[in-house]
């Protein structure tokens, strides 16, 4: 039984060292000159600018959220695929039913709109933006 | 699945079709909010008939439920408290311009959840029905999403709610550890033949059982949340959180001790003695300090709570007739009570202090009245439901021998009279702010009416109730 | 070797669970906490439950572990500032909390460890199929058909709740 699973550990287990090695064959020949430049994050040659600990918005958790509740749904679809042959009739309707009031939850949901992205509008030069509308000479580096 | 599992469960049935229609209804072009309250009294009303039109007996979805006696006094009592909660809201709602579909279908769901918790055969069913009461509870609480109090008495018991539901489902693990089951038949048995892993096992399942019962019917330790979530909640909200987590509770708790542990558990320790004692006493002390009326009534909520738990630890047929009884008379005066605040409370939550109740008598000597008979109820005076609810514990406590608890019982109904006699002095010998009458609307009438039929009529003619409450705890026998 | 798999795991998860609740840091406690998902994941696997292995997977470690990390940057915890890099469990606000702790888990440990004994002995009996895919979709749509439904319910009332509460205008 357990045979059926041993690809799962062999694979993390491969992983695991696949990646250590490339670290440390790296860490054995790279050349290390370590300086605060290079320690920096990386932003598409940008100046790193802030914190990356920002606010996010709600909306992001309304869509997590939501995702959640349909995730358990697709999840509990798979049982019921494989013992629909054997159950039939009664198991579709059972499924039907199951669907049937979440569905009535996402309708409610999104005919009320709030599955619809709340853009921002932030107007030209303004809140993060607040340095485009500067002369960029004076924008100090 | 057969019919026989559907006509079971015809009154849930109705009502979650009705809640989830009603949440279309509200996403609608132009939603006809006002005709919402119909519909969902409808639901109600149609559930109320089934309950009695088809009537079953037994249990049904392979065990998960069963119906007798017991639930439908339950399902009634819940129906009716719904009804009678759903009323109240209409002017609340209407005059704060929050009335909308979601409110209705939530408290429906919430009711769904309280039956589906005295129908509970298996202790899944407990855990899903409590969470369905729960979790629409906790939006409801939260629905004026505006009032910064009522955000934050959502937030508490949110977070202290789902605390206890971990307790709680804990509980159900160990007890399925123990005993390899979660269905009550099979729980009673293996204790019974002495086939579970562990008696320590089961034990420590059952107290965090009780832990998870005791945060929804708060008692003392775990009443913290009450007086701020009922503070907070829109006052009709408060109603319906005062009385059916409260009314369900007791119901399932009753239940699981009665048929899945067979009334052997609940002496353990005397934790649940001690647990009574201190609920009322810390209940009805702190509730002599409140000046406003929905903390007052919280901490007697609190208070009666611990009257309610003498009950189920004596564990006889008797005080499984008194709880019924009890609950019944509680649910539905509390709910007057809510109902009549909420007619007082002014703009922005103003007036729920012990001042706006003086001159009530002159102002509308109707409301006034009834406000006193609940009052009066709610105390313990004879001849009214409340006294014989009391009564009916009480004696059952000392037929089995419990005479302390019920001397600790005693002297504390004799405290609460005194915080339930301030607002009956302020109505009838102070001098009123103003002398305009309180608009009753039409939609409170029914509610009051009820609560003058059972707070005055049952305790002059208890007979229908007892018979009803004997029957009803008889089939848990 | 399934014994020696468990404590393993079990190691795992309580090593995990531990640096959840004790560092200062929420983003890396939520990192953590994956990591005590896929342990637990793996116990399960080891109890043959196989379909709860996966769901723990797929919904807990996935699903859920994403909607953590937003209220963690959605409260915009500032992991350095607010935090002193003792365990808060070692402050004194929080004695009275960690005494109530102890005291439960003295009580439970005393409850429990009677049988606890019996408990860790490895079972003689060969354990039976119940956690395949099959044989939970079997039980789910026949006995606990009632539950499963019930659950569809709750999730629509979260679903409603949810967007209610969270969304600004409505």
């Amino acid at each position: 039984m357990y045979n059926d699973f041993a690809p799962i550990p062999i694979f993390i287990i491969l992983s695991v060292v696949f990646i250590a090695f490339a670290l440390f064959l790296q860490h054995l020949i790279a050349p290390a000159k370590r300086s605060a430049l290079k320690d920096s994050p990386y932003e598409c040659g940008e100046e790193v600018e802030g914190s990356a600990w920002v606010q996010f918005n709600i909306r992001f958790y309304v869509i997590a959220l939501i995702f959640i509740v349909f995730e358990v749904e697709v999840v509990l679809l798979f049982p019921w695929a494989v013992v629909f042959k054997e159950l039939g009739l009664i198991a579709f309707v059972e499924m039907v039913v199951f669907l049937g009031i979440l569905t009535v939850g996402l309708v409610a949901v999104w005919r009320r709109g709030d599955l619809d992205w709340v853009k921002m509008v932030v107007p030209y030069g303004q809140g993060r933006y607040a340095k485009l509308a500067q002369p960029q000479d004076d924008v100090d580096h | 699945m057969n019919a026989a599992d559907i006509l079971s469960t015809l009154p849930e049935l109705v009502l979650t079709v009705t809640a989830l229609g009603l949440l279309l209804l509200e996403v609608m072009g132009k939603p006809p909010r006002a005709r919402f309250v119909w519909v969902a009294l409808g639901g109600v009303g149609l559930a109320l008939g089934l309950e009695f039109a088809v009537p079953s007996e037994g249990q049904f979805y392979a065990g998960m439920i069963s119906v007798d006696l017991f639930t439908r006094f339950f399902n009634v009592l819940f129906l009716t408290t719904a009804a009678g909660s759903l009323l109240i809201s209409v002017p609340y709602l209407r005059r704060t311009l929050e009335e909308r579909g979601e409110y209705y279908a939530l408290t429906l769901f919430a009711t769904v959840g309280m039956m589906f918790m005295a129908k509970a055969h298996d202790l899944t069913i407990t855990f899903l029905g409590l969470e369905l009461l729960s979790v629409s509870l906790y939006i409801l609480v939260a629905f004026y999403r505006n009032r910064v109090r009522s955000n934050e008495a959502g937030l508490k018991y949110l977070l202290l709610g789902a605390f206890s539901t971990g307790f709680f489902l804990f509980g159900i693990a160990l007890i399925y550890g123990s005993t390899g089951t979660t269905h009550y038949d099979g729980i009673r048995l293996a204790i019974g033949s002495g086939e579970q892993l562990s008696m320590a096992l089961t034990v420590t399942g059952f107290g965090l059982l009780i832990i998870g019962f005791a945060f929804k019917v708060a008692l003392v330790p775990f009443h913290m949340y009450a007086p701020d979530v009922y503070e907070g909640a829109p006052t009709p909200i408060t109603a319906f959180v005062s009385t059916g987590p409260k009314v369900a509770g007791f119901a399932a708790f009753l239940k699981v001790i009665a048929t899945a542990f067979a009334f052997t558990t609940q002496h353990w320790w005397g934790i649940l003695w001690i647990l009574a004692a201190i609920t009322m006493t810390v209940g009805n002390i702190t509730a002599l300090r409140q000046d406003n009326l929905k903390r007052m009534l919280a901490f007697s909520g609190v208070a009666h709570a611990g009257y309610l738990a003498i009950a189920i630890m004596v564990g006889s047929a008797d005080s499984a007739f008194a709880l019924l009884f009890y609950l019944a008379a509680y649910a539905i005066t509390t709910l007057g009570a809510f109902g009549i605040v909420s007619l007082i409370e002014g703009e922005d939550e103003s007036g729920l202090d012990m001042d706006s109740y003086r001159g009530l008598a002159r102002r509308s000597p109707y409301l006034a009245g009834v406000f006193a008979l609940i009052m009066l109820s709610l105390a313990g005076f004879p001849p009214t439901a409340g006294f014989l609810g009391k009564f009916f514990i009480f004696s059952a406590a000392i037929d089995e021998g419990y005479t302390w608890l019920v001397i600790i019982a005693v002297v504390n109904s004799l405290i609460s009279v005194y915080y339930y006699l301030r607002p009956v002095v302020a109505m009838y010998m102070q001098e009123p702010a103003d002398e305009s009458a309180v608009a009753v609307p039409a939609f409170i009438v029914p509610v009051l009416l009820l609560v003058v039929l059972v707070a005055l009529g049952l305790g002059l003619f208890p007979m229908s109730l007892v018979k009803n409450s004997i029957a009803a705890a008889g089939s848990l026998f | 070797m399934t014994a020696s798999l468990f404590y393993l795991f079990a190691v795992g998860l309580l090593g995990a669970s531990l640096f959840v609740v004790l560092n200062p840091n929420p983003m890396y406690s939520v990192v953590a906490l994956v990591f005590g998902f896929a342990n637990l994941a793996a116990i399960y696997f080891l109890l043959e439950a196989y379909f709860i292995g996966a769901l723990q997977v797929l919904v807990y470690a996935g699903a859920i572990m994403v909607l953590f990390l937003f209220v963690v940057m959605l409260l915009n915890v500032q992991s350095d500032a607010d935090h002193p890099s003792l365990p808060r469990v070692f402050r004194i606000g929080s004695w009275w909390f960690g005494a109530l702790a102890l005291v439960f888990i003295g009580l439970f440990l005393l409850l429990v460890g009677r049988s606890a004994l019996a408990l860790l002995a490895p079972s003689e009996v060969p354990p039976t199929q119940i956690g395949s895919v099959s044989q939970v979709g079997e039980a789910l749509f026949t006995r606990y058909l009632l539950p499963f439904e019930l659950a569809s319910l709750l999730l629509t009332v979260a679903l409603i709740g949810t967007v209610f509460l969270a969304k600004k205008k409505i």
